[in-house]
């Protein structure tokens, strides 16, 4: 059994437990012996024909996981649904990834799948905004986009013969700066219609991507560079040219308050205690972490503390209990 | 020597048919992709398991299943007196082996192609019978990690001392040089998947001994699914929704 790593006092742990009871009859209701293990067998009706999914396998006419996880049946279809396994990529899903290798006309991206995913040059927006044939001159240029080690977000565009491929054509996509990125199980992050949260009073955006790597940085206006008037262009080129001008600017730019450096603490930590307990990880619950530590007058670093986690999981199981009554 | 008393009882009090207490622990590395620990009596091994990921050495590539390794290694104070050992001595390098042929024969490797995945198993302490309880640990941690396996693989020793076969040998009685039988097995599929003895036995004796060692295996089975069904359901109500 999974402990949760915490070093609690007598009172704590019984909450803690308390708090984790509750949650268990909540949900045990709702597929109750569901859960399987590897080589258990699975029980289907053969009249009806069966489909076998993901993490089964036939042995002699029996259906039999091959992975820990929960049984899903979708009409014929039957499959297991996997807990803290590495993410399987969906097309469409929005993830956020970091760079670990620069290749011709592309680049590779570790995002927490079983290979390294491909971004090709070819298929993202070039930074002035441009639609054109990509030259040789943009695959010299390509460190000058994303470079070893950044952090970026993009879209899944499918599985093509030489591996995953992603695709970042849209000013949502593209380099994560001036931020943290935090690594969670896939598991816990549901796919949702909404994965770029703004969250304005604390000018902060939230990427929840489905790989389980969250970002957590200062909100930066999209802006869309094609209604930029040309004319602008060169001129800018001029002050970057300018050194001393040129680093002061940089430090206009890449200066964030910090207000905003202690929201992003506060809220990464929301979203650390979260994957700590192994709840699920959704804009709301982060918020409602976030409020919660700040109307208790808590210190960022005391948010890691065991009393909040405690804290946090009664806050869930009330939360749930009150979902489940409404 | 005497390993067994007129009275049926083994130097550490045991029934000659009886195992040592074992005891499981899923999520020890927290950085890992999957990780457990597990004791037998007084041996206690911890495993932790990286992947499926990207193959570091792209010349080790497979474009039809993945790629398995395994580092098998033994803290310096896991033993009785605390000694240096090289790395890549010949003993450790035999048990990574017979680790990695063992745990890569029941992973469904053909299902994650162009990928490895690395399992590291050390043992925190060594009292006999540390080739089973790292099998036992590495099923686990891999179980943990998500992937596909055929079916869980268990192992465990048996030996035959004074005329007696003996289940799950500790320090003392393995260093008897007496023969030692290690059983891997899938007990779904009933099936041995690893068998090595040290010494010698007449075939007849052999198979009573062998057959003690499977029993072995399936009650250390009967445990891990135990552990990894709870583990499971405690992951899916805490997630919720």
């Amino acid at each position: 059994m999974r402990e949760i790593q915490l070093s609690l006092n007598k009172t704590q742990k019984i909450r803690l437990q308390r708090a984790l009871e509750k949650l268990e009859s909540l949900s045990s209701k709702v597929n109750a012996n569901a859960s399987v293990t590897i080589a258990d067998s699975i029980p289907v009706s053969y009249e009806d024909g069966v489909l076998k999914g993901h993490g089964t396998l036939d042995l002699n006419g029996e259906v039999v996981a091959t992975v820990c996880g929960v049984v899903e049946r979708v009409n014929k279809l039957v499959y297991v649904r996997t807990l803290r396994a590495r993410y399987k990529p969906e097309v469409g899903d929005i993830v956020v990834g970091r760079v670990s290798e620069v290749a011709p006309k592309r680049w590779r991206l570790d995002i927490n799948y079983s290979q390294n995913a491909v971004l090709m040059l070819s298929s993202m927006n070039l930074p002035d905004g441009i639609q054109r044939r990509r030259t040789a001159l943009d695959e010299l240029n390509m460190r000058s986009i994303f470079e070893e080690d950044d952090v970026i977000c993009a879209e899944v565009r499918g599985l093509q013969h030489d591996g995953l491929h992603l695709q970042a054509r849209s000013q949502k996509y593209g380099k994560l700066e001036r931020g943290q990125l935090l690594t969670v199980p896939p598991y816990l992050v549901k796919r949702r219609k909404q994965h770029f949260h703004h969250l304005e009073q604390y000018g902060v955006d939230l990427i929840l991507g489905c790989n389980g790597f969250i970002w957590v940085g200062e909100h930066v206006e999209a802006k869309d560079d094609m209604v930029e008037d040309q004319v602008n262009k060169p001129k800018l080129q001029n002050i970057k040219s300018n050194s001393y001008s040129g680093t002061l600017e940089e430090q206009e730019r890449t200066y964030t308050p910090i207000e905003t450096r202690q929201n992003i603490c506060r809220i990464a930590n929301a979203v650390r205690v979260s994957a700590i307990l192994g709840f699920n990880i959704t804009a709301e619950v982060i918020m409602e972490t976030v409020n919660l530590s700040s109307s208790l007058n808590l210190d960022i670093h005391e948010m890691l503390g065991s009393e909040f986690c405690v804290l946090v999981a009664e806050g869930e199981a009330e939360r749930r209990s009150i979902n489940k009554k409404g | 020597m005497e390993y067994v008393s007129p009275e049926g009882l083994r130097l550490d009090g045991r029934r000659p048919m009886e195992m040592r207490q074992i005891r499981a622990e899923i999520g020890a590395v927290a950085k890992a992709d999957g990780s457990a620990v597990f004791e037998m009596g007084n041996t206690k091994v911890i495993a932790a398991v990286y992947g499926p990921r990207e193959v570091q050495n792209r010349s080790q590539q497979m474009n039809d299943k993945a790629l398995v390794r395994c580092e098998y290694s033994m803290a310096n104070f896991s033993t009785g007196d605390r000694m240096r050992k090289p790395k890549g001595d010949r003993r450790s390098t035999e048990i990574s082996l017979v680790i990695r042929q063992t745990m890569e024969a029941c992973i469904l490797t053909h299902l994650m192609p162009r990928s490895q995945i690395d399992i590291f198993v050390q043992v925190l302490q060594a009292d006999g019978g540390t080739r089973s309880a790292c099998i036992n640990a590495a099923t686990l941690a891999l179980a943990d990690a998500g992937i596909p396996l055929r079916d869980l693989v268990t192992s465990c020793s048996s030996g035959y001392l004074n005329s007696t076969p003996l289940l799950d040998l500790n320090y003392v009685e393995d260093s008897a040089g007496g023969p030692d039988v290690t059983v891997g097995f899938l007990p779904k599929l009933d099936k041995v998947t690893l068998l090595q003895m040290d010494s010698k036995l007449p075939i007849d004796i052999f198979e009573n001994v062998m057959q003690l060692a499977i029993e072995g295996c399936k009650a250390v089975a009967n445990y891990i699914r135990e552990i990894l069904l709870e583990n499971t359901k405690q992951l899916e109500y805490r997630r919720g929704l």
